[in-house]
């Protein structure tokens, strides 16, 4: 235990909800982004899987939809320390897109409308563990928290869960995203309260 | 861990804290620090705020406009505006005194930061408790002696929620172009009736696009929303526009 600080008590939010350590509950649904909120029209979007022999798999927004929609419902851990629970959002595993790409990779960076990247290990956005979101609760997902798509893996600090995005790159070397390269963690678990550099 | 050296009033609910941090590393503006806040019987709870000092460095001047905000080493200050049922923020603005002792983990975030080696012109554009780290910022390019070209503008409800306002009246008759704007009431024979910035302002009191500026934008997310869009209009760099969002937070 730290320090006490006199005359704090604090407001006990929730304290039966078994959370992240150091996160709390929110109901609300904040936004977090390090510039404008890129605009993209959907006739001009494209999502790229390019592998780390540089091969192209290319879809657009109807072949996007044309891919099984998964529904899912999720916690949200924000390395702010916010949490919120029990979030719904339609899009596509990534498990499906990534049928049918060869690659030999261990690592993936994904790049966003605006220019945000993000890096995690490719085996982190396989087996379910993540999508590509295009509802949130129902509604088409809207630009301030990353549409028309995001990608969302929930399991991971929020900030891996790079808004807008448009592409993902494999690599054989791991590469720090943007964060990743100003002082945040580079994996961030929430359970294991990986902030920042050093945690 | 820190301790409160100094509360000193900066409006009817904010409150600059005066922090010693022994072991400070030193910092640059617009970074933040995390503050952890820790009850009797263990309970926890940390929050982000804004650096609002800058840390002297060999040469920086200790008078003149701001010099009282030049810290040593090992202090910082933050000024914290409280928010509806915020734990830790109501607590710092109204309950925090000398002496109290806390915990600080910092200096934290590298992106909505200037540093003296940039000498592009700087667009400031700050609602609310967003003007903290454009504060840092204009008092560090005082104490770096930087001749970076810097313009303010700041959008806050009413008059007696201007946040600095001695300071920056100072800074502006030292020559900070700086712009304020009211949202909600203007003082009597305002200029401008009380709303929020809109492409015109942005027209009249900022620096145009093709002096690509870096703009620096932070208050609550429907403010920096709107007023990002509208630089985007504009003709702004995205690349040139550095955004920090509050909101949804307590």
């Amino acid at each position: 235990m730290g320090i006490v600080t006199p005359g704090f008590t604090g407001r006990r939010r929730d304290s039966s909800t078994d959370l992240p350590p150091g996160q709390y509950l929110t109901r609300d649904f904040p936004v977090l982004s390090a510039g404008p909120t890129p605009k993209v029209a959907l006739d001009k979007w494209e999502f790229t899987i390019t592998n780390e022999t540089g091969d192209v798999h290319r879809w657009d927004w109807a072949a996007l939809h044309a891919l099984p929609t998964r529904q899912v419902t999720v916690d949200l851990h924000c390395v702010t320390r916010w949490s919120k629970l029990s979030t719904t959002w339609e899009g596509v595993a990534l498990d499906d897109l990534f049928e049918g790409i060869e690659t030999a990779a261990d690592y993936a960076s994904v790049l966003s409308y605006g220019g945000y990247t993000t890096n995690l290990p490719l085996e982190d956005l396989l087996d379910g563990q993540a999508w590509i979101a295009y509802t949130y609760e129902g509604d088409d997902l809207a630009p301030e928290h990353g549409g028309p798509a995001r990608l969302l893996v929930p399991h991971l600090y929020l900030w891996k869960s790079a808004k807008w995005v448009r592409g993902i790159t494999l690599t054989l070397q791991d590469q720090p995203g943007f964060w990743e390269s100003l002082g945040y963690h580079n994996y961030g678990d929430p359970w294991r309260e990986q902030r920042y550099w050093g945690d | 861990m820190a301790a409160v050296s100094e509360v000193r009033v900066e409006t009817a609910t904010a409150r600059t804290l005066v922090l010693d941090v022994p072991g400070w590393p030193g910092h640059d503006a617009g970074q933040h620090v995390d503050v952890r806040l820790t009850a009797p019987d263990g309970y926890t709870a940390v929050r982000s705020y804004s650096i609002a000092s800058v840390v002297a460095e060999h040469g920086a001047p200790t008078v003149g406009p701001g010099a009282s905000t030049i810290t040593d080493g090992d202090r910082i200050e933050i000024t914290v505006e409280p928010v509806v049922d915020g734990e830790v923020s109501s607590y710092l603005a109204g309950v925090a005194a000398a002496g109290d002792e806390l915990e600080v983990r910092g200096p934290i975030g590298g992106w909505f930061a200037w540093r003296p080696a940039q000498t592009e012109p700087v667009q400031l554009i700050g609602g609310g408790s967003g003007v903290v780290p454009l504060m840092a910022m204009v008092r560090a390019r005082t104490a770096a002696a930087s001749s970076a070209p810097f313009r303010l503008l700041y959008s806050t409800r009413r008059p007696q929620s201007v946040i600095y306002r001695s300071e920056l009246e100072r800074r502006a008759a030292d020559g900070l172009p700086f712009t304020l704007v009211y949202t909600r009431s203007a003082p009597p024979g305002w200029a401008r009736p009380p709303g929020r910035i809109d492409a015109a302002l942005l027209a009249a009191t900022t620096f145009a696009p093709d002096e690509a500026p870096t703009c620096y934008v932070c208050g609550p997310t429907p403010f920096v929303e709107a007023v990002a869009d509208q630089l985007l209009a504009a003709g702004h760099d995205p690349g040139r526009v550095r955004t920090e969002r509050f909101g949804g937070q307590s």
